[in-house]
């Protein structure tokens, strides 16, 4: 079996929610999670959230950073902080966006890697790079870091828009 | 993209993780990925350096390098995205920081991936970039990117990663791609 291997693949059509409850265990040390053809209803942020193993709800609390270089379709481009979408101890749905276009041929792409899940000693490190074609026609290259604040296994995560439903194919796979 | 693991390395409260065999031509591009790595001494950097030297592996290889970072505080006092300046190298023997200042409490750790092109190339310099997050001393989240050069046209045959101080508890995995 090669590596990275494919754990699962999860299709959302006018979904609420990607929610992968199944698999993330101590089998690898690394899950990485590619996300292709994120279509949001409306425009919106994707963004993520983590169960622990035995807990209920996606709402772990999470530190983290998010900048992003962006480029106008008009011409002007910039790197910048995202003040609004990283959290402090927070536990709301982390973005991994800033907000993506709902058009028809607007969508999103990236790869999110979560480190250690199954360990029960420290914090869930994990980080994304996700480009984007943003609601205000802008290119977006999206870097998003942080750790979940919990000694405990994480074993499920969630994908959603931080508003609406959406299309997009979710794949997990395991790295050992 | 297919990786094959070729070593992993688990230290225990040791001072180094050295990599010392199969890192030659097999591969063109070679990822160490480093999980649960937990200081034993607070404020201690995780670090690396490579060796073009198969008999002596003295660590001491010519290096330019770039460093940025993207912090929080859990208390959401500060935050900041800026140039490390004191933390990349200018033609220094010195290891090379992949994090800086990292907590050494129970639960505090860093993981990210390093990847090395091409180490046994004879011809040009040996490129490397790296991503990590980290859990720094002071509870904040710092996501780290590092990227420079091995300023040497011998092949790179071993990497070693230790703390700048005091020893470390750490998984770290290589790969080779291709």
């Amino acid at each position: 079996m090669g590596i990275p291997t494919l754990i699962s693949t999860h299709t959302a059509s006018d979904a609420a929610s990607v929610d992968i409850t199944s698999g993330i265990d101590s089998t690898y040390d690394e899950y990485m999670f590619v996300f292709t053809d994120i279509n949001p209803a409306e425009d919106a942020r994707i963004g993520v959230q983590f169960n622990v193993d035995g807990a209920s709800g996606f709402n772990e609390t999470i530190t983290s950073t998010l900048f992003k270089a962006y480029s106008y379709e008009s011409g002007s481009a910039a790197l910048a902080y995202e003040d609004g979408h990283d959290q402090a101890q927070g536990t709301a749905l982390q973005g991994l966006t800033t907000s993506v276009g709902s058009g028809s041929d607007e969508s999103c792409a990236g790869i999110l890697h979560l480190f250690s899940p199954a360990n029960t000693t420290y914090v869930k490190h994990f980080y994304s790079r996700v480009l984007q074609y943003a609601s205000s026609d802008y290119a977006g290259d999206v870097f998003t870091a942080g750790y979940v604040n919990v000694t405990g296994a994480i074993d499920e995560i969630q994908f959603k828009m931080s508003s609406g439903n959406f299309d997009g194919v979710i794949q997990m796979y395991g790295i050992a | 993209m297919a990786m094959t693991l070729i070593t992993t390395n688990t230290s225990s409260d040791d001072a180094t993780s050295d990599f010392t065999s199969s890192i030659d031509n097999t591969y063109k591009l070679y990822i160490f990925k480093f999980y649960d790595v937990n200081p034993a001494t607070d404020t201690a950097d995780f670090t690396f350096n490579g060796s073009d030297d198969a008999s002596s592996h003295s660590y001491d290889i010519i290096k330019t390098t770039t460093y940025f970072t993207f912090y929080h505080n859990e208390d959401d006092s500060n935050y900041n995205l800026a140039y490390q300046a004191a933390r990349d190298l200018a033609q220094s023997t010195a290891f090379q920081l992949l994090t800086d200042s990292q907590g050494s409490g129970g639960d505090e750790s860093s993981a990210g991936e390093l990847f090395l092109f091409n180490p046994s190339n004879t011809t040009y310099v040996k490129h490397f970039y790296a991503r990590d997050n980290a859990y720094y001393s002071g509870d904040i989240s710092r996501q780290n990117y590092i990227a420079g050069y091995f300023n040497t046209t011998a092949a790179i045959t071993a990497l070693q990663f230790k703390m700048s101080t005091g020893n470390m508890d750490a998984v770290i995995k290589m790969y080779g791609v291709g």
